[in-house]
């Protein structure tokens, strides 16, 4: 007891007071540059990570279309590839070089740029200050400091596609000692250097942003806006935080160790290897070592990019089946089980590199394991729309497409995750399936949720639906007719990261197969840029939002007003006094938060 | 003491912050934990690699020099000052946070003045180590010492030393940077007028941070 006063004796912290203070009634003069640019309002930055996700997005889609016109068509040619790619598709057929830079740059786009940047970047940044009542960030120097990072990260990455030599290219996991070793291939040059730069600038914009939301949630809560009280939305942030803070220095401990082999003559990672038939003096160092410190952040990295879609998707089904969540605490739960399960699970990246059977058999359960509470998840979601009067909004598909494609995609994990099966099975068509479906286009799905439900927070203006309707129709049936197949492939076979399959009879019957997901693709694509026309296009044109809580929703971001201003709330922060989810209660549509408990009322 | 109320105050209920900290400080003690796995990496990292080398060089054989003593032996001694130094520095950190408890501006900047120079005298000293290895033949890349079974060792040794004990320099001459920022802000007196010394306590917990990790990188470099 003493012990506790003494610790508590000093002055408490309350987050209202002090620093953040003279933001509250949001008119003071803004420049351009302050209000556009380097701005340190959360909504704002929140709308840069986004519309630089939507650019790399495009980028990286298109870098697929291009590589799946290779494998699709291995014999046409493409007269117009030569105009765009140059020498790299000559006679208008990407070369092997350029289909590895391809393969390499869109997985790391989508992977970094896209599903982590422009993914909780986005909405950790839009949604943690509105749904805990905070005025803005902890910290939004910092904050503003984490995009520009992100931006440097971007432009050094996008310089590397125009370089002599191409991008880096030894896949998107950058393993030595192809990465290593600037003779050993045409993208392991300074693609692979500026790969790694770039990689340096994002660690550090994850950082500032991971420390900026985890602090954020847990320190500027608004008044009786306890832990069990939050949004399922903004526990999955600060998880996906977690994860970020602990996992992403790994991986730059990883990238110096690379960039030292690569540049003083170090061999953390080199031993033993010949070159163009020259034996390399490197002796002593471990490529596996990399591969350690790649997944430690790798598989976390997972989770940081389904963990947000998993939060929002909560958020959007629980609103749009006017239905509390179904078992909110075994919601958060799962989510703390799947932080703590992602540390533990990396090697089972690695089951067919040597390592010890017996040590592998830890990974197998360990990651077998991660069902549980993914299933958990599953189940309450399930639940969560179970004779709920659905309204199907774009956000609302999207949600339960979120649902479909994550069983789909996570059932096949607990395939890939015995070591045994493992080892017909990896590196083929089938673990390209598994991953793309469960957090690539789940993820994907979980980003689209999010954007469609609170564009109208961040324009003062609705998506068109119509569009949205035929954006997730076109995209659930693709993704499936793009994926599905492949798990055939994957079964009979079929290596991944192949330029081309033609010379194998044994892959001959699947050319027909390969053309038609090719085909698919191109029209996924072409669905996406219709997207990103109804996205820019609402911002302008779209239908205007009269009312400030459109969607009917309990939580606070509803509660400031439609054009937000710097500071969230124009007046006192509002008070919060029951949890995020009081859907259909007591003969009410929905009751929100900040609404004090009635008398003959009990809160959850 | 009002424990009957403290101990009732629900800290997590929103409003307050539930460690009692500003967001400042706790931000710090979380980039730390993220440090610590930086530093935690590359020190598993040299010992999966160390400890899967069949011999390894002899610490006592490589570390025996002092400046001044020409080629008398004195294994250890030399390092074992620049931990006193760091440690030292430490100890006079302490003293700036706690005369910055107590609002006593000479007091802060006198400490903070002592610890700056403890940072650079450790800085110095390592700068001295790797010029003297360097002259030996020593640096990435480049292992003239033989190992404890008298085999020939791979350049891991070196590249290992100089890759962690450099990104280790880099934190503390980061660490001196930032000192050095404070310390001026103190003597403006920006603290003064802000009625508290929380700056310096930050900066504090960094400098304790960078000298807690030399104490792992001093024992599995220098010891064992």
């Amino acid at each position: 007891m003493s012990n506790e006063a003494t610790l508590h004796s000093q002055q408490e912290v309350m987050h209202g007071a002090g620093a953040h203070d003279h933001h509250d009634h949001g008119h003071h003069h803004e420049s351009f540059i302050s209000k556009y640019v380097f701005s340190m309002d959360h909504k704002m930055i929140a709308k840069q990570f986004l519309i630089t996700g939507i650019i790399w997005a495009i980028i990286g889609a298109f870098f697929s279309v291009l590589f799946r016109l290779q494998l699709g068509y291995p014999d046409a040619t493409f007269p117009w590839l030569e105009s765009i790619l140059g020498h790299w598709a000559k006679g208008g057929r990407i070369s092997p070089e350029a289909y590895y830079a391809l393969v390499t740059m869109h997985g790391t786009i989508l992977v970094f740029f896209v599903l982590t940047a422009g993914l909780s970047g986005t909405f950790s940044n839009l949604l943690i200050p509105l749904q805990v009542g905070a005025r803005d960030m902890a910290s939004p120097f910092m904050n503003c400091l984490s995009y520009w990072f992100f931006f440097l990260a971007s432009l050094v990455m996008m310089a590397s596609l125009f370089v002599q030599t191409g991008p880096a290219s030894g896949g998107w996991t950058m393993y030595p000692p192809l990465s290593a070793l600037g003779d050993a291939s045409i993208g392991s040059k300074i693609g692979v250097d500026l790969w790694l730069t770039s990689m340096a600038l994002f660690v550090v914009s994850q950082l500032l942003g991971g420390l900026n939301y985890i602090s954020t949630i847990l320190n500027m809560r608004a008044k009786g806006m306890s832990m069990t009280k939050m949004p399922l939305t903004i526990w999955s942030f600060f998880f996906t935080a977690v994860l970020g803070v602990l996992s992403f220095p790994v991986l730059l401990s990883g990238f110096i160790l690379l960039l030292m082999d690569r540049h003083a003559g170090t061999s953390f990672y080199l031993s033993d290897i010949f070159i163009a038939g020259k034996a390399l003096a490197n002796e002593g160092g471990s490529a596996i070592l990399y591969q350690h410190l790649f997944w430690f952040l790798g598989h976390p990295e997972v989770y940081i990019i389904i963990l947000p879609a998993m939060g929002m998707v909560s958020e959007v089904l629980a609103v749009s089946s006017r239905k509390p969540i179904f078992g909110y605490l075994a919601m958060v739960g799962s989510l703390f089980a799947i932080c703590i399960l992602a540390f533990l699970v990396w090697a089972h990246h690695m089951f067919v590199t040597g390592l010890n059977p017996f040590l592998g058999a830890f990974f197998v359960l360990l990651t077998l394991l991660i069902a549980v509470p993914s299933a958990i998840k599953v189940f309450n979601w399930l639940t969560t729309i179970w004779k709920g009067n659905i309204n199907f909004t774009p956000a609302s598909l999207f949600s339960i497409g979120f649902v479909s494609t994550f069983i789909s995609g996570g059932l096949t994990g607990i395939w890939l995750g015995n070591s045994s099966i493992d080892i017909h099975l990896h590196d083929t068509y089938f673990v390209i399936a598994h991953f793309h479906i469960v957090m690539g286009v789940s993820a994907f799905f979980g980003m689209f949720a999010g954007i469609y439900h609170w564009f109208p927070k961040m324009y003062g203006r609705f998506m068109n639906n119509t569009l949205g309707y035929i954006h997730f129709w076109v995209t659930l049936v693709g993704a499936y007719c793009i994926f599905w197949p492949m798990h055939y492939e994957g079964m009979a076979g079929m290596p991944r990261r192949y330029f081309d399959y033609s010379t194998w009879t044994s892959f001959n019957q699947f050319s027909g197969l390969n053309q038609f997901i090719s085909f698919v693709v191109i029209l996924v694509f072409a669905v996406q840029l219709l997207f990103v026309f109804n996205f820019f296009y609402s911002i302008f044109k779209g239908r205007k939002m009269t009312t400030q809580n459109p969607f009917k929703a309990t939580t606070l971001e509803w509660t400031t007003p439609i054009h937000g201003i710097h500071g969230n709330w124009p007046g006192e922060i509002p008070e919060v006094h029951r949890w995020a989810y009081d859907y259909s209660k007591d003969g009410r549509d929905f009751i929100p938060q900040t609404e004090p408990l009635g008398p003959n009322e009990s809160g959850h | 003491m009002d424990t009957a109320v403290t101990a009732k105050k629900k800290w997590w209920a929103g409003g307050y912050s539930p460690f009692n900290v500003n967001y400042g400080k706790l931000m710090m003690w979380y980039f730390l934990i993220s440090d610590a796995f930086t530093f935690g990496a590359l020190l598993i990292s040299y010992g999966t690699i160390r400890f899967s080398s069949t011999s390894w060089p002899d610490p006592n054989e490589v570390f025996k020099s002092f400046p001044g003593a020409g080629h008398a032996n004195l294994p250890l001694m030399f390092v074992s000052l620049m931990t006193f130094i760091l440690i030292m520095s430490s100890v006079t950190m302490v003293l700036a946070v706690h005369a910055g408890h107590h609002r006593d501006k000479k007091a802060v900047a006198k400490w903070m003045i002592f610890t700056i120079i403890g940072g650079i005298a450790f800085l110095s000293c390592q700068a001295w180590e790797w010029t003297h290895l360097y002259h030996e033949g020593a640096w990435w890349g480049r292992n003239p010492f033989t190992n404890v079974d008298g085999t020939v060792a791979t350049t891991n040794f070196t590249n290992f030393f100089f890759t962690i004990t450099g990104f280790h320099g880099l934190h503390v001459t980061s660490g001196v940077i930032i000192n050095i920022i404070i310390l001026i802000n103190v003597l403006k007196g920006t603290y003064e007028q802000r009625g508290h010394y929380e700056m310096v306590e930050k900066v504090g917990l960094y400098w304790h941070f960078v000298d807690l990790v030399w104490v792992f990188v001093f024992t599995c470099f220098y010891l064992l």
